[in-house]
């Protein structure tokens, strides 16, 4: 008997059209748990090295995470995993919604697709019967249009549809894949294009079982009303109408501009009273009472569903106000491209305008206004019109394409990869580790348990440490030891950025929302999810004896895999960097022993490859003897990965389900105590 | 004569639109408490309750399964409430042929929502105790009913007038299909 997950896979060949249901191998489910973690164990063993992102034997893979649908709030994350074409790595984004439940009620896990359709298609999956079904009246349809279309011509309207817009198709590397009020970008939605598959439509109405029904269901219908009344929960972003924060900190334009002092109470009541104008409702995800989304109509516009990471960057990029932003939106989301990359990209080609590189010769009637740029060149992006079709490429391979000096105002990437625009002031360490180290591309994917500042006032702290649940004893330890503005020391620093990495690959594989859980507990420090209490739910869920050290092997035997993936498909040290400007005081040599520190710590090379040790540890022989083989380790390295329980120091087995709570926390009023 | 008003008590569930974002846990709810045994499914299509989502439209409506009906409505209404449309169906809590709702995935039979009764009785509906957001808040009044009484005596007439005309096997037959319906 499988529990909490269905045990079948849905595996698609779209060159030849077959369709095949394929029982999974439950040892897998207890080595990866599921997600992101058993996806790329398809892709270590399925895709090699040398093979092309745009190969037909390019594995896409959706994964409803291993909680998702049973009744645990908040587990409802789709994982999405491929090899990139911008980055030649792996690429894992995720998305939340509804589509994972849908899945699992479909009776399957994940849905494994290579080849590429000869034409535009979409998959239509109905509980036993899955078909492959003719797009082309789908071609160039708006993401949401695409999702509404289906319904009706399927009629029903409780098919859950994941979609790829204009930009999709034409194989933007910032297309991005949508799902009602969710989406997931960095590197999938491209290759979803190239392979054809317009959408992915899902309706299941059967059952799956968890191992204690009853046990699990009270559990969860308190756990549940916790998190409705936790502030310690959700985005802020999405409901805060204090937003200092991005304004005064985040870098505007491309990535460029930092304005301290922009935000003030006048603009805040105006943009209040305007979102309050066109904003219908906040709205969640399948079994999540918190309120994370913007239902909204903007003039002229059709109604559509914000996303909280998108209401900052659009306006940002362009140096205007909110209203431009819930503008584009509109366009953009339906054109199905991501809210980091696309801005920033086009915040690029205006700065090369203005710089000359680019002139009136590729960019034909470019508007004054940078707004009016902004639309005009997101039409040209998303046709692949023109220099569109350059910038199409993503900013790393566009500045090169372009040349002419272009390259300079490629500032803000890592491994090729536009990353969230922010320019700071002096090197933080664990943030360095994070940036440098992440296979996850992205920040904002890494950070998130451990907060980013000290809490100034002694007193307070000890109170904070004391009721923090989530952290490991030595993390109360090192937050104790923190003086405000100064480095935490080399091992916390590198601890820092373990735990919160590990977080994350915890949640990538079980499905559980960041914002309940790994990327929230830097704020508060009371997300409802954490390596203590995870485990009962796995346990109560799959009948799997779990505790919080397993949970944490699992993370790292999934985080060492996606390592492997990369290195083998050519990762550096040298490719480990923050981007260029991210800080203006360096500290180059701290950086590299710092660097060397944590490689030690993970258990990998000088070079930061897993050695043979690691990798035997963790049960993962198969992919040491390949890395041995491709001469990126010898075998013999005398390093293995520092092993820490997290129940040193008399920490109690027995782990309560509850966490922090408060009446109040918000953002903007941590961030003016403590920054 | 006048009959003598009876209590009864009436169990009502609010649904305030405004408070629904959409997360379906109602639905798991349901499932949840009318599976057997009990709390062993936690599928939505099981569900008594339903939320109906067209977000193109802002239309978030928690709809409870009441009746079965054996035919579809001969038109619908649409209702514009501030600017928003909502088809008469997106209210309707029957069980019909025009819709898959409210109908058992494995069977086809339909669903009914019975406000969770049970031994002992619940305090309140389990989707009204998983909604936190207060979208579904439970009350229960008494109302005095005046009940037409049935005596024995007229049913009673009437059955064996049917029996004299159509012999008892027949009437049985029918009076077990038309309850079965």
């Amino acid at each position: 008997m499988r529990y909490a997950e269905t045990g079948y896979n849905l595996e698609i060949d779209l060159t030849v059209g077959n369709i095949e249901r394929v029982e999974t191998d439950p040892e897998l489910t207890r080595l990866h748990l599921g997600g992101n973690g058993s996806a790329a164990r398809l892709i270590w063993d399925r895709v090699s090295p040398e093979t092309d992102a745009f190969s037909p034997d390019n594995l896409l893979i959706f994964s409803a995470g291993l909680l998702d649908g049973t009744p645990i709030p908040a587990a409802n994350r789709t994982m999405v995993d491929t090899i990139s074409p911008q980055t030649n790595m792996f690429s894992n984004s995720i998305f939340g919604g509804y589509f994972g439940p849908e899945l699992k009620h479909a009776g399957y896990d994940k849905i494994v697709i290579r080849g590429k359709a000869e034409d535009l298609v979409y998959l239509w999956i109905h509980n036993d019967k899955v078909e492959i079904r003719n797009a082309s009246h789908l071609k160039g349809k708006g993401a949401q249009e695409t999702a509404h279309a289906i319904k009706e011509e399927l009629k029903d309207p409780g098919i859950q549809v994941a979609a790829i817009g204009l930009a999709g198709e034409n194989r933007l590397f910032m297309a991005s894949i949508e799902h009602f009020n969710a989406a997931a970008a960095r590197g999938v939605g491209v290759v979803m294009g190239d392979k054809r598959l317009k959408a992915i439509a899902v309706r299941g109405t059967k059952d799956f079982q968890v191992a204690s029904p009853e046990e699990l269901f009270k559990l969860c219908l308190q756990h549940y009303q916790d998190i409705h009344e936790s502030p310690f929960n959700g985005d802020l972003m999405a409901i805060e109408w204090d937003d200092a924060f991005h304004h005064d900190n985040f870098a505007w334009g491309n990535a460029r501009t930092r304005r301290r002092g922009y935000w003030n109470k006048a603009l805040e009541d105006k943009w209040k009273e305007y979102t309050l104008k066109i904003r219908d409702r906040l709205q969640g995800c399948y079994n999540c009472p918190k309120n994370c989304h913007l239902v909204v109509k903007p003039p002229g516009r059709q109604r559509y569903i914000l996303k909280c990471f998108g209401k900052g960057t659009w306006h940002m990029a362009a140096f205007e106000e909110l209203p431009f932003t819930f503008d584009i939106l509109a366009l953009s989301q339906e054109y199905g491209v991501d809210n980091y990359a696309a801005p920033q990209t086009i915040a690029f080609a205006i700065e090369l305008y203005e710089a000359g590189i680019l002139t009136d010769k590729e960019l034909p009637d470019f508007p004054e206004k940078s707004a009016d740029r902004f639309y005009y060149l997101l039409e040209k992006l998303v046709r692949r019109e023109g220099v569109g079709d350059v910038l199409a490429n993503g900013v790393y391979q566009a500045a090169r394409q372009i040349g002419k000096g272009a390259e300079a105002y490629d500032h803000n990437t890592i491994k090729k990869f536009e990353q969230i625009p922010l320019k700071l002031g002096k090197v933080n360490y664990p943030y360095y580790l994070m940036y440098c180290t992440s296979d996850k591309m992205a920040i904002n994917q890494t950070e998130g348990s451990y907060p980013q500042d000290p809490i100034k006032d002694l007193a307070e702290r000890k109170e904070f440490a004391d009721g923090w649940m989530s952290a490991p004893e030595r993390f109360k330890k090192f937050f104790m030891e923190w003086e405000p503005r100064t480095h935490p020391s080399f091992e916390a620093s590198i601890n820092i950025c373990d735990w919160n990495e590990t977080m994350h690959y915890v949640d990538d594989a079980t499905g559980l929302c960041a914002f309940c859980s790994s990327f929230r507990g830097q704020f508060g420090g009371g997300s409802a999810y954490n390596i203590y209490n995870v485990p009962t739910f796995i346990k109560l869920a799959t009948g799997m004896d779990f505790d919080a050290d397993d949970l944490w092997q699992v993370a790292r035997r999934n985080r060492n895999l996606v390592r492997a993936i990369n290195m083998s498909r050519g990762l550096k040290r040298a490719d480990e960097k923050p981007p260029e400007d991210h800080w203006k005081k360096r500290e180059p040599e701290n950086e590299q022993r710092l660097l060397d520190d944590y490689y030690k710590f993970k258990g990998w090379t000088n070079e930061g490859v897993p050695t043979k040790l690691t990798l035997d540890k963790l049960g993962l022989d198969d992919v040491a003897d390949e890395l041995i083989k491709r001469g990126l380790i010898k075998g013999d390295e005398d390093i293995c990965y520092t092993d820490q329980s997290c129940y040193s120091e008399g920490r109690p087995k027995e782990a309560e389900v509850g966490f922090r709570k408060a009446e109040h926390f918000t953002l903007t009023e941590y961030n003016i105590k403590n920054k | 004569m006048s009959k003598p008003a009876k209590k009864k008590i009436i169990k009502e569930i609010k649904v305030d639109l405004s408070k629904c974002n959409g997360c379906r846990a109602c639905e798991k709810a349901c499932a949840a408490f009318h599976a057997i045994p009990k709390y062993s499914s936690f599928n939505p299509a099981r569900s008594r309750i339903k939320v109906v989502i067209d977000e193109r439209n802002d239309q978030w409506v928690p709809v409870r399964a009441s009746g079965y009906t054996q035919a579809e409505c001969n038109g619908r209404n649409h209702y514009v409430i501030d600017g928003k449309e909502y088809s008469e169906c997106a209210f309707c809590p029957a069980s019909c042929p025009s819709r898959d709702w409210f109908k058992e995935p494995d069977s086809g039979l339909p669903l009914k929502c019975d406000m969770c009764e049970d031994v002992p009785p619940l305090t309140e509906p389990m989707c009204v105790q998983m909604c936190g957001r207060d979208c579904l808040t439970y009350s229960e009044r008494e109302e005095e009913v005046v009940e037409e009484e049935v005596t024995r005596g007229e049913m009673e007439m009437g059955i064996e007038s049917l029996i004299k005309k159509y012999g008892a096997e027949l009437v049985r037959k029918g009076v077990s299909r038309a309850t079965k319906r």
